[in-house]
């Protein structure tokens, strides 16, 4: 069991620190959560410095270690969040590495890396949700196209995204798990309709996408006809297992933070509170732990299903993180009013045990899948 | 950073897990508890079950081969002790342990060893050759755990610091056994356990009882191994907490599991979870660690 750094990772972590140094005091400010172009064009620029000084690929294909360093270096020093590139860099591009064509990894793996094109998720349905496989948007053959029609919900970033991980059912006489397809579909394309859908935040965070007769070329399909099943246990094992992966340390900076807020307005004195903070630093250090464990584990190629378990316990911590905070800010309404920090992040963390899958649908497949247990109902 | 076991750290797990199978398998620990069921006579300590721990190299793992001892380092400890805690090995395991070249005989398991804790509670006074701390005027008390008998001193030793760190993290690996072992149990009896036509494993509140058990698990596991290769304070209080609670909700929820049988004492799910709430109180408490954790946090605040 080791944690220190190899002298290759120390080198690469004294690098990027120096380097973030420089790059961060000349960001552009941050826009404004609602203004979508400008969050677009925000996370596509520093995905942009990143390509350049090197960093592009650190998401994928580079050695795990390394992305360890990357996320923890880049969050302690407070660099810019993923964001709208998250489907892309975090699981869309990842997919496409491991289960791709090398016309298709040379088509749209570089666009991503050089922060040009924003990738969003079609996979849930109104009526295809925790049941994902129940999945009824419909692609039919048409010459060298796949014809699609359907709808998806609560896909995030629709409105700014190039392209879309799109799952759709090719056999509709097939066994529910068998006749889907992963496809990549252009978002320009016509018989495309983005409506936005407002979050219990009060932002446009993701939309409905409608679907009518829209044409994706065959060569965009991710792996077999029908065998989209398989591919999408790929995509959603790096949507559990690695994504959130970063957020963690920015959990401890917040974390950290709050002390500090609370020690400043007096609430550091209830050791209540006080002593429940204490309680969240060990939750967020054991994850970063558990991150560690099961970096080193899987080592190269796809996470299993411990991302689950990851998952599980992370969501929660972050709700009781933002809870805590409220406690922080406290009385006279400061925990209550949208223009304090936190607020807004107390707002979505709701959504974190229910986005990448519920928290009773991670139980179920934690007590199936990794404790054997028999199927359940 | 690797942070998975190696190799030989696999195989030193392997070695203690044998060991402890061949000489402390469920009979011995069933065996261990007979006439201990009254609790007021003290359970015998197995002195030759002691000494062979002590042949084995438990107590001396971390003294250098110079001393006599294995040389190895507190993961290769944290691990040996995380299989005690899986068999709820009786005993003052971690005082013995860290007694080795220090208490002439406590590396070879010829001298038990305990210790008067900050908590003010001294575990197997009766059997212990030797005391380490004050424990003038013990009374004993009921011990609510039959394989863990105890007395109270009025004058709580404050102890050595690093050994109450130490003492902690070894403590956090047993409660990490206990864990990993009532998650066995539990997954056991709902994959065999019929009720309604089916086994009790397929219904989901029973599911995801069980997943519950071993997130807290894994996670702990995480927290023990990371502490025992940082030693740092904040690391290993973490590690405690996480363990405490995941030996100890992990217990009650495995018992839950079992349904009736669960409260009997013929079922074994009762010792983890006293052994457990036992190791809970030790130094090391739930309140100084999150008091630690919480100071930590302003640490390197301006
Ligand atoms: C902020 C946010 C962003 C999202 N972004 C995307 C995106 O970009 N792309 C995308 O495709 N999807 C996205 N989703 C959708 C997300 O994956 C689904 O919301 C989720 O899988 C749950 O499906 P559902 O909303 O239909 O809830 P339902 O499946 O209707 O579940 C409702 C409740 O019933 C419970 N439940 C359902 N089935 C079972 C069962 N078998 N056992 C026990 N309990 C059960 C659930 O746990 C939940 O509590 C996003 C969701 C959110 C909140």
């Amino acid at each position: 069991m080791d944690l220190s750094d190899t002298p290759q990772e120390a080198e690469f972590r004294a690098r990027l620190r120096e380097w973030l140094g420089k790059a961060l005091p000349s960001l552009p400010a941050k826009p404004s959560p609602d203004d979508w172009p400008g969050r677009r064009a925000y996370d596509l620029g520093w995905q942009r410095t990143l390509y350049d000084a090197g960093y592009g690929d650190v998401h994928w294909g580079a050695d795990p270690a390394v992305r360890m360093i990357y996320l923890e270096e880049t969050e302690k020093a407070g660099a810019p969040y993923v964001g709208a590139n998250f489907v892309g860099l975090l699981h869309a591009g990842p997919t496409v590495a491991a289960e791709g064509t090398d016309e298709q990894r040379a088509h749209w793996l570089p666009p991503m890396l050089r922060g040009e094109e924003v990738w969003c998720q079609g996979f849930s349905e109104p009526d295809a949700g925790s049941d994902l496989a129940a999945l009824r948007t419909r692609a039919w053959r048409d010459g060298d196209d796949y014809v699609v029609s359907g709808a998806k919900i609560w896909t995030s970033h629709a409105e700014v995204a190039d392209w879309c991980e799109l799952l759709v059912r090719t056999d509709p006489h097939a066994p529910k798990h068998r006749g889907i397809t992963w496809l990549a579909m252009p978002m320009d394309a016509p018989g495309i309709t983005v409506r936005p859908l407002r979050t219990l935040a009060g932002s446009n965070e993701f939309a409905e996408v409608f679907l009518d007769e829209v044409r994706v070329p065959v060569a965009n399909r991710v792996g077999e006809e029908n065998d989209g099943w398989r591919v999408t246990m790929v995509t959603l094992s790096f949507e559990r297992g690695t994504a959130f992966v970063g957020e963690v340390v920015a959990c401890r900076r917040v974390l950290a933070e709050l002390a500090v807020a609370a020690r400043e307005n007096g609430r550091w004195d209830d050791p209540v509170l006080r002593r429940r903070l204490g309680r969240l630093n060990a939750e967020f250090r054991a994850l970063w732990r558990l991150t560690q464990w099961n970096v080193s584990e899987a080592s190269e190629g796809v996470p299993g299903v411990g991302g689950s378990v990851f998952k599980l316990r992370y969501s929660h911590a972050r709700q009781e993180l933002y809870e805590a905070a409220a406690e922080v800010l406290g009385e006279g309404g400061a925990a209550l009013d949208l223009e304090q920090p936190w607020v807004l992040d107390r707002l979505s963390s709701l959504s974190y045990t229910i986005a990448a899958g519920t928290s009773q649908i991670q139980h179920s497949i934690v007590a199936e899948r990794v404790l054997g247990l028999p199927k359940g109902r | 950073m690797r942070f998975q076991l190696t190799e030989d750290q696999w195989a030193l797990r392997d070695g203690v897990r044998g060991l402890l199978a061949a000489r402390f398998g469920r009979e011995r620990l069933r065996a261990a508890m007979e006439g201990a069921g009254g609790a007021e006579v003290e359970p015998e300590l197995d002195r030759g079950l002691w000494r062979e721990l002590g042949s084995a190299g438990f107590f001396s793992l971390r003294l250098p081969e110079e001393a006599g001892g294995v040389g190895l380092g507190l993961p290769e400890a944290v691990l040996a002790f995380e299989e005690a805690g899986r068999v709820l090995l009786p005993g003052p395991l971690i005082a013995t342990h860290l007694a080795a070249g220090v208490v002439p005989g406590a590396a070879t398991g010829e001298a038990v060893v305990t210790v008067v804790d900050g908590g003010g509670v001294v575990e197997w006074l009766g059997a212990a050759d030797v005391v380490r701390g004050d424990a003038a005027g013990a009374a004993p008390m009921r011990s609510v755990d039959p394989l863990t008998p105890l007395h109270r001193v009025a004058e709580p030793d404050s102890g050595d610091r690093t050994d109450v760190l130490l003492t902690s993290l070894l403590t956090a690996a047993e409660q990490l056994g206990t864990a990993a072992r009532v998650c066995e149990l539990a997954v056991q009896h709902a994959r065999t356990r019929e009720q309604f036509g089916r086994p009790i494993g397929a219904f989901q509140a029973v599911q995801h009882l069980c997943a519950g058990i071993l997130v807290r698990v894994e996670v702990a596991r995480a927290a023990v191994y990371a502490a025992a290769v940082t030693v740092d304070p904040a690391d290993i209080a973490a590690a405690r907490l996480l363990a405490d609670e995941a030996a100890v909700r992990g217990a009650r929820d495995c018992l839950q599991v079992h349904g009736g049988m669960g409260f009997t004492w013929e079922a074994d799910v009762h010792l983890y979870l006293k052994r457990a709430w036992v190791r809970a109180r030790r130094p090391g408490s739930i309140t100084e660690c999150e008091e630690l954790l919480a100071a930590e946090l302003l640490a390197e605040a301006p």
